[in-house]
This record gives structure tokens, C-alpha cells and sequence, in this order.
């Protein structure tokens, strides 16, 4: 079984996210990067198939700038099999999620993949959109916000998450999925994985760049929140916090 | 030449969401100035009553195929295309639920046009629809427009306000053929509980480490249940095995924006505040004065959330009853 795993490069969750002076990107200073959280457990949930099938390869993709081989790293410590970065030094908002998708299916196609994973969401853009965009470009059914995926012979069954409820749902291979968090846990790549991934190959592709479909007009930060206060301590404190509730913001 | 704006309209058992009538809503004040009408869809079994209850939109159209009863993506998308072609919408309009988060992305493939997902404002200016969205799980807002035509977008539910409007003067039938789906539905597996689902709720109940043991959830469901709330958990409470994955609310959770959002023994580590920030208000109850949560709480207690929670749940039941 191929395995195509989508990853993408971004800031850690734990940054403080500040707009750079052109009101368009934000300031890089200071910036960790990370696999994006939904695209680990993409990552370990294809190792676990892998493993369990005890056959088949792990290919991580990522469009992304020449610092994004340290990520496509990461997922090779971790046991995918090989690397693909697809080149673009570019901001991510001057791509639309439909670009980005039509760059990845460009490279995904010729590896004729059984399976196709992405995180649901990426943490910087947070469009929730290239997953199933991938699917209408390469012609494959797409399950959405998977939480559980099992694969026997050519069928897999999963769960989606949708509103207070699971879906069990069943499809042929070839699939898309988008990983929702519950799919797996990712693994802390071992020493053994970090020296293997240093022999593994990443293969570089240089995309063509085509102007986005979306257009950026700012960047700016969130509504500062009113100043709010602390009613009191303890219980005591309570009728206090129901009367604010109820008579001041009149939410109850 | 596109005009309008063409809804995507859910229903549950027969009745019109509230985030479809926040959408039409939002599509009633920006249909003039895009030179056109509002039109809503409706698909499935049953449809075609739904689609009545569409208020604000100039006509409603439905689709009763049995093969509509559960949202999949290929008849569905193939049916939206259908109306879009026969509509000729500027803008495409989906509500941020589940079912228009996966399809919406998908129909915009297909007219080869931008999605702009998950937009907390939208507006017509220069005669473009422009739209501002949470990025970085809400800690920036971009504002964006799109080039192409139609303009494609889901709504943040629980942020569009719903106007009283008056009902389609007209539903019809879209004639088309569904497509086979290519994917099955098994089972659809509820959730056992009667509490509203989190991205829906009006009220949410949180709690974090602070509650210290699953078996103490219950003093949040039954403040939950007196307030008619939902009840979420933060990703250490989601990691000890107390919740469930689905009720985890922030970065690698849920995004919610609820009337009121009453975080008990939470921190306020920065991934849980991106899921919860736009909370209308926010009350922080953690016995630590210095815990960040307190920093973007409306309203704050200091003190045990043992004692609290249950004196809270008290007091409410009393004054409502008298
Ligand atoms: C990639 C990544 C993604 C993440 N995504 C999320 C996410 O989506 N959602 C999320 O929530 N977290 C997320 N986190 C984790 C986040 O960083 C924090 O670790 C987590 O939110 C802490 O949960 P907590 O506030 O319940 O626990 P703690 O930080 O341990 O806080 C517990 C609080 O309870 C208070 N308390 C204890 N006892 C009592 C009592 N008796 N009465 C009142 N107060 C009491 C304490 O004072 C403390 O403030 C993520 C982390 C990473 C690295
Ligand atoms: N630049 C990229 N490179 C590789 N995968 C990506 C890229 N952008 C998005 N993806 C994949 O698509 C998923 C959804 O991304 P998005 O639609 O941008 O929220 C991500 O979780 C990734 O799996």
C-alpha cells in the first residue's frame, strides 16, 4: 500500500502571532516552526498502517520554502519512507488553498497512492480546504474530519466527526482523508529514526508559482477584548458573578 | 452575468438550521448591492418543507432524491453545481457546519474559484464581496477578497445575526439526476446526551485539569444543564482520558463562539484561548489569581471550583425560580 501524507510547515501553537510592519504577514523574528498538528497524526497514522500491513511506503509531501526540509525530516524520523518538497519561497497567503492543492496533485498523481492523508486544518491559514480540493483534483472519494480509520484489503471503514454525532462510514481505496485529533497519538521520532531519517531522500521539485485567486488586504490582530474583572473570591462571590450574568452582559 | 447569492440551507428533522438562516440573513443584507436575489437550496428527503422555512430568501429550491438522505460528497456536489448553473449566483454562501466545511471547498474546485472558510465578516466593497476570517486559530484576522467569481464561503456559526424575514415566495423543484456516492454510511452513532453539541451552543461549561477526575465532570453537567449548555474540556483533561477527543476546545480542538463560555480550572494556556477567545463573554473560575484565563475573562472568581460550580448551579435554579 502507497501512503501519500500531505505536511505543512508552520508556526508552533505556543507563538505569539505579530503583524509585520506591511500589515500583510506576520513578523518572523523569534518564530519556531513545526509539523502542523493535524498533518502528525496524518504522519502516524500512515506509519501505523505501514506497520501493521507490514508492506507498503510512507511518501511525505510538502509545498512549502527550502526550510520546510527540516519538517519533511521530522516525518522521515519518525518512519515515513521518503520525501518530496515542493519548492516555493513565497508567502503562504499569497497561495490560495485551490493552488496549493492543484500543486500537490500535480506530484501526487504519478505516484498512483491508495491513500491520500492530510490534517484537516493547517494551524497558520486554517482554510480546511486543500484535503478536499486534492480530492476533486484527483478524482478520488474524500472523508472529512476522520477520528478512526481501519483498512482491510481494499476497503477502509471510518469514523468523521460531525455535530453530536460519528459517522461510520465505508469507501474504496483510493481515498483522501483529512485527520481529525482521536486518529493517533504521533510518536516522538527515536535516535534509531533520526539517524535513519538522515539517509532517506527528500527530492526537490521547483513549482511554477501562479498568482493567487484570493487577494490579502490585511492582516491585523484580533478585537482587543473589554477589560474584564474579578467579582470576588470564593463562593461568596457568587451571586455577585449571576447578577453581572444576568443584568450586565445579559447572558443568562 | 452572476447576481445573488445562492445559500446552502441544512435541516434537522425537518427543521431549517439556525446557522442556514444566519447565512440568509447575512445574504438578505448583501444580495442588493450584488444586483441580485437570495436564493436557498435544500437537499434530501423532506427538503422541500425545509426549504420554506428559508426566511430571507427570495425563492428556495429542493431536491427530494432518497439518494440525498445522508450528506455525501459527490451527489451533493453534483447538486449544488446544478443549481449554481441554473442560478448563476456572485456569491455561494455555506454555513461552517460539518456538512458545508467539506462541500463548500469541494464546489469551488469544480467552478475552479477561491473558498474563503470560516468568515466572521462579510461585505460588499468596490462591488466585490470581501470577507474577514480568524487566522493563526484567531490570534490575527485577515481580510481577504477573491478574484475569481462566484465568491465561495462558509460562515462561522453563532456570529451572523438571524433578521425575522419573511419566507421564499416560491419553492421549486431542482430537476437532476444524483449521481451515485461514492462512499457509504454505515451507521450514524448520536451522541447519548441531550446537550447541545459545542460549535452550536449558545452556553458552554468548560474544564480543564483543575477538575482533577472524571467522576467531577458531573458538577459541570448539571450546571450545564441548568443553564441549557454544552460541556467541553481542555486538551490536559482530553489527555488524562476524562473527555472525549470531540469535546476539546482550541487549537487542536474545537473553535467555538458562544454567548457565554464559563472556563473552570482552565489556565488559559495560549492553544485553548485560540478555540474559545471570541466568546461573547468569557468567566474564568480557577484558584490561581495569576492564571492567564483571567487576562481575557469578562467576569472572574478566585477560588475552588468545588465549592463554586455547585454554589453557581444553586443560585442560577434559585432566581429563575423566583
Ligand atoms: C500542538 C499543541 C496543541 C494544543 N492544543 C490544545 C487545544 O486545542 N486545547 C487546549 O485546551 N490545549 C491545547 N494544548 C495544550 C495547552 O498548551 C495546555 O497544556 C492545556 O490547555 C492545559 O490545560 P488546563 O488549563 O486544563 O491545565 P493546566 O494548565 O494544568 O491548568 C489547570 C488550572 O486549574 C486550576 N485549578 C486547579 N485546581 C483547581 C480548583 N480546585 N479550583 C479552581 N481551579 C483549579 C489551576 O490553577 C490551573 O490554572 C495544545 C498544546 C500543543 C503543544
Ligand atoms: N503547503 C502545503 N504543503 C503540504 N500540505 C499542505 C499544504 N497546505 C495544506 N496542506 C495539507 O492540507 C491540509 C489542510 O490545509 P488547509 O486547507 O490549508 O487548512 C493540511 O493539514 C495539510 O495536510
Amino acid at each position: 500500500m502507497k501512503i501519500v501524507v500531505c505536511i505543512k510547515r508552520v508556526p508552533d501553537t505556543a507563538t505569539r502571532i505579530r503583524i509585520a510592519p506591511d500589515g500583510k504577514s506576520i513578523d518572523p523574528s523569534g518564530v519556531e516552526y513545526v509539523v502542523s498538528p493535524y498533518d502528525e497524526i496524518a504522519v502516524e497514522k500512515a506509519i501505523q498502517l505501514k506497520e501493521q500491513l507490514g508492506a507498503g511506503e510512507v511518501i511525505v509531501v510538502s509545498l512549502g520554502p527550502a526550510e520546510a526540509s527540516k519538517e519533511l525530516r521530522t516525518c522521515l524520523a519518525m518512519g515515513a519512507d521518503r520525501a518530496i518538497l515542493l519548492k516555493y519561497a513565497g508567502s503562504s497567503f499569497d497561495l490560495d488553498p485551490l493552488s496549493v492543492a492543484e500543486a500537490l496533485a500535480d506530484a501526487i498523481r504519478p505516484i498512483q497512492p491508495d491513500l491520500v492523508l492530510t490534517g484537516w486544518k493547517a494551524a497558520d491559514d486554517d482554510h480546511a480546504q486543500v484535503g478536499q480540493a486534492l480530492a476533486v483534483l484527483l478524482d478520488m472519494p474524500c472523508l472529512t474530519f476522520v477520528a478512526k480509520l481501519d483498512v482491510a484489503g481494499r476497503t477502509a471503514t471510518v469514523h468523521r466527526e460531525v455535530e453530536g454525532a460519528v459517522e461510520e462510514v465505508e469507501a474504496s481505496l483510493p481515498i483522501v482523508v483529512t485527520a481529525q485529533r482521536g486518529l493517533a497519538e504521533p510518536r516522538y521520532a527515536s535516535l534509531k529514526g533520526i539517524m535513519a531519517a538522515k539517509k532517506k531522500s527528500i527530492e526537490e521539485k521547483e513549482i511554477a508559482t501562479r498568482p493567487s485567486r484570493l487577494e490579502l488586504r490585511k492582516l491585523a490582530p484580533p478585537p482587543a477584548r473589554p477589560p474584564g474583572r474579578i467579582v470576588g473570591q470564593g463562593k461568596d462571590a457568587v451571586p455577585a458573578l449571576v447578577d453581572a450574568l444576568m443584568n450586565e452582559a445579559k447572558v443568562l | 452575468m452572476a447576481a445573488g447569492i445562492l445559500v446552502f440551507g441544512e435541516s434537522d428533522q425537518g427543521k431549517i438550521r439556525k446557522a442556514t438562516l444566519e447565512a440568509l440573513s447575512q445574504a438578505r443584507v448583501l444580495a442588493p448591492t450584488l444586483s441580485g436575489p437570495v436564493t436557498a437550496i435544500l437537499l434530501g428527503p423532506g427538503s422541500a418543507a425545509a426549504a420554506a422555512q428559508a426566511a430571507g430568501a427570495d425563492r428556495a429550491m429542493s431536491c427530494e432524491a432518497p439518494a440525498l438522505a445522508n450528506y455525501s460528497g459527490e451527489p451533493y456536489l453534483a447538486a449544488v453545481l446544478a443549481a449554481v448553473s441554473e442560478v448563476k449566483p456572485a456569491g455561494i454562501f455555506f454555513s461552517g457546519s460539518t456538512v458545508g466545511k467539506d462541500l463548500a471547498p469541494r464546489v469551488a474546485t469544480k467552478l475552479g474559484v477561491a473558498c474563503v472558510s470560516d468568515c466572521t465578516g462579510l461585505a460588499v466593497a468596490d462591488g466585490v464581496l470581501e470577507a474577514t476570517r480568524p487566522v493563526y486559530a484567531g490570534k490575527a484576522i485577515a481580510t481577504v477578497r477573491s478574484k475569481s467569481t462566484p465568491f465561495v464561503a462558509t460562515l462561522r456559526p453563532n456570529v451572523f445575526p438571524v433578521t425575522a424575514a419573511p419566507p421564499p415566495s416560491k419553492v421549486d423543484a431542482l430537476a437532476f439526476d444524483p449521481p451515485a456516492p461514492k462512499t457509504t454510511v454505515k451507521a450514524v452513532h448520536r451522541a447519548a446526551t441531550a446537550r447541545a453539541e459545542l460549535t452550536q451552543a449558545q452556553v458552554i461549561v468548560s474544564g480543564g485539569r483543575g477538575m482533577k477526575g472524571p467522576e467531577h465532570y458531573k458538577l459541570l453537567e448539571e450546571l450545564a444543564d441548568e443553564v441549557g449548555a454544552a460541556v467541553g474540556a481542555s486538551r490536559a483533561a482530553v489527555d488524562a482520558g476524562w473527555r472525549p477527543h470531540a469535546d476539546q476546545v482550541g487549537q487542536t480542538g474545537k473553535t467555538v463562539s458562544p454567548t457565554l463560555y464559563i472556563a473552570c480550572g482552565i489556565s488559559g494556556a495560549i492553544q485553548h484561548l485560540a478555540g474559545m477567545s471570541s466568546s461573547k463573554i468569557i468567566v474564568a473560575i480557577n484558584k490561581d489569581p495569576q492564571a492567564p484565563i483571567f487576562q481575557i475573562a469578562n467576569y472572574g472568581i478566585v477560588g475552588d471550583l468545588f465549592e463554586i460550580v455547585p454554589a453557581l448551579r444553586d443560585e442560577i435554579r434559585r432566581r429563575r425560580n423566583g
